[in-house]
């Protein structure tokens, strides 16, 4: 059934969209990212114009993380202190990004700058998530007992003045760190239209120890504000905010981070890792695809302005 | 595509209006009129199919042995449009080259009652700008140099989505001297003013046109979301995110399972 857009003005199979919802929402439900990196290039894959692409994530990454928080909060799964300090430091690499985003487009080549970072970002963290993984389900497979977390041992970021505890999460660490962590993920989060989680998760567990299961739900809570912040920013600045495709969007989304969240739950911490890791490292081969290869189309026509 | 049912009665009443008191548009001796002038966008939009008629008033003009020729131009509303093109640095495949076009349609089709290289000559046509070709600048806005690769990569692209196109077969002359066209529009077609041209030739010269045109826009609820996100975009961007957090907070009671 094919429904009219009002701000993308055209009209799409409405069953597209809402599967597509329940795809990323289940993805995102899963490992507690916002799924942004893998929507927006399906939502322009589709035909979707990039600005509404981009705009539309806000709305429907909040609405999957609202539901995935809710789940993560019942299981008291959520470390609010974390959480709260991670999205100040969010907010202000948000605002940082933006800013940069419009002189990068000012300069032209923004599409560069973006698919260039996607592959390396991309790339390295899934790289990195990957090896991890695979070393740790290999140790576990040779009947070794899984490492834990040795008192004592610090890094010397850790030891940073205000630190801080943080009792759910059990870690007692300085806030600059995580602070400066929040503010690079805003800023990258802002510059490549995405909501950040997927190196805020592998972050959190290699560089401050936080145990999974925690992360999730304080991932999900803090991506929760960012894009409730991004959806009104995008709304005001550049009117890009479709509400109709939102809402589908949403109400796949939803549905779909309910049973990513139940199967992320099940799923042990070494798997989890490797299932995240692959799966980011596949986005990056689609996006290095894209700019290694010889295009069969070189040529792409964008309409700049339209008289009415 | 399909034409809706309304719209196929508004067509046979428009046509029974203009073969009963040639009403429409008046060109000396070519009178015209198109079966809407008003497209509305509902939600559920795919595309519309208007229909064009036109009657050659008889004694106007000595009829040509061969029949008169029509051609049916509709151009929509005009825009600038920046063609790029990828070329390899290194092993990269960049957005290297681009090159600017201004006042190009955003929707052209070109309707004939059989080919236009038959209805008129290569001077005739550019000179008249009958086809898609001439229709599209060859000049650029920008300072770099103009290359024909870029308009035809423009034209090509536009091609395939169905945007431009050329067709020798949606004229039909009903009688010597009445004929019809129908221009399909898709659902992508742009919103905004269309103008139709409709040209009568006579032995490959043009012997009259007339002009007319339609609107493509949005309608009711698909206009008024359109409007508040233009004008309240704040209070828009709240209520939409309010909705998120309603929808995800929904989405939790329905699937509590403690």
């Amino acid at each position: 059934m094919e429904i009219y857009l009002p701000i993308a003005e055209l009209p799409i199979d409405m069953f597209l969209i809402l599967g597509m919802g329940v795809a990323v929402g289940f993805i995102s439900g899963m490992f507690g990212i916002g799924g942004g990196f893998l929507l927006t290039p399906l939502l322009i894959f589709v035909g979707i114009p990039p600005a509404v692409a981009v705009a539309t994530q806000g709305p429907q990454i909040a609405a999957s993380s609202m539901t995935g928080s809710l789940a993560y909060w019942r299981r008291k799964s959520i470390d609010f202190k974390l959480g709260w300090t991670l999205l100040a430091g969010g907010l202000v690499g948000t605002l940082l990004g933006v800013m940069f985003f419009n002189q990068m487009r000012k300069l032209g080549q923004l599409e560069t700058v973006i698919t260039i970072s996607y592959v390396v970002l991309l790339g390295s963290v899934g790289l990195l998530v990957s090896i991890e993984s695979v070393k740790a389900v290999l140790a576990t497979r040779r009947g070794k007992v899984e490492r834990k977390r040795l008192g004592g041992r610090h890094h010397w970021y850790e030891g940073l003045p205000l630190k801080t505890r943080f009792h759910r999460s059990g870690i007692y660490v300085s806030v600059i760190p995580i602070v400066g962590l929040a503010v690079l993920v805003g800023f990258a989060g802002a510059v490549l239209g995405i909501g950040g989680g997927f190196i805020l998760v592998p972050a959190m567990i290699y560089i401050f120890r936080v145990p999974a299961h925690v992360v999730v739900g304080t991932s999900l809570f803090q991506i929760l504000f960012t894009m409730i912040a991004a959806t009104i920013i995008h709304a005001t600045t550049n009117q890009s905010v479709d509400a109709f495709l939102a809402l589908l969007l949403m109400v796949g989304g939803v549905f779909g981070a309910q049973f990513g969240a139940r199967a992320g739950a099940n799923l042990r911490g070494e798997y989890f890792r490797l299932l995240l890791g692959f799966l980011i490292l596949v986005v990056a081969a689609r996006f290095a695809a894209d700019v290694l290869t010889r295009p069969p189309e070189p040529f792409s026509v964008t309409p700049t302005e339209t008289v009415r | 595509m399909r034409a809706s049912p309304a719209g196929a009665t508004r067509a046979l009443t428009a046509a029974a209006v203009l073969l009963a008191c040639a009403a429409g548009t008046r060109a000396q001796s070519l009178v015209t009129t198109l079966s809407t002038d008003l497209v509305p966008i509902l939600s559920n939009f795919t595309g519309e199919r208007i229909a064009v008629f036109g009657v050659v008033e008889p004694g106007a003009a000595p009829r040509p042995k061969a029949g008169w020729d029509v051609v049916v131009t509709v151009r929509g509303p005009r825009g600038a449009v920046t063609v790029r093109r990828k070329e390899s640095w290194g092993p990269l495949w960049l957005n290297l080259d681009q090159r600017r076009y201004i006042a190009i349609p955003a929707f052209i089709s070109v309707l004939s009652n059989r080919p236009l290289d038959l209805i008129a000559q290569a001077e005739v046509r550019d000179d008249l700008r009958l086809g898609i070709e001439p229709l599209i600048p060859s000049q650029t806005a920008a300072r770099a140099a103009n290359d024909p690769r870029f308009r035809e990569a423009l034209q090509r692209l536009r091609e395939k989505q169905g945007l431009f196109s050329e067709s020798a077969e949606q004229v039909r002359f009903i009688s010597p001297n009445v004929f019809q066209a129908q221009i399909d529009l898709p659902g992508t077609a742009p919103l905004g003013n269309y103008d139709v041209e409709v040209a009568l030739f006579s032995d490959g010269a043009r012997v009259t046109k007339s002009n007319l045109g339609f609107r493509v826009t949005k309608t009711a609820a698909e206009q008024w979301v359109a409007d508040v996100a233009h004008q309240n975009s704040i209070l828009y961007g709240i209520a939409t995110a309010l909705i998120a957090v309603l929808v995800g907070w929904l989405a939790s009671l329905v699937f509590r399972r403690d």
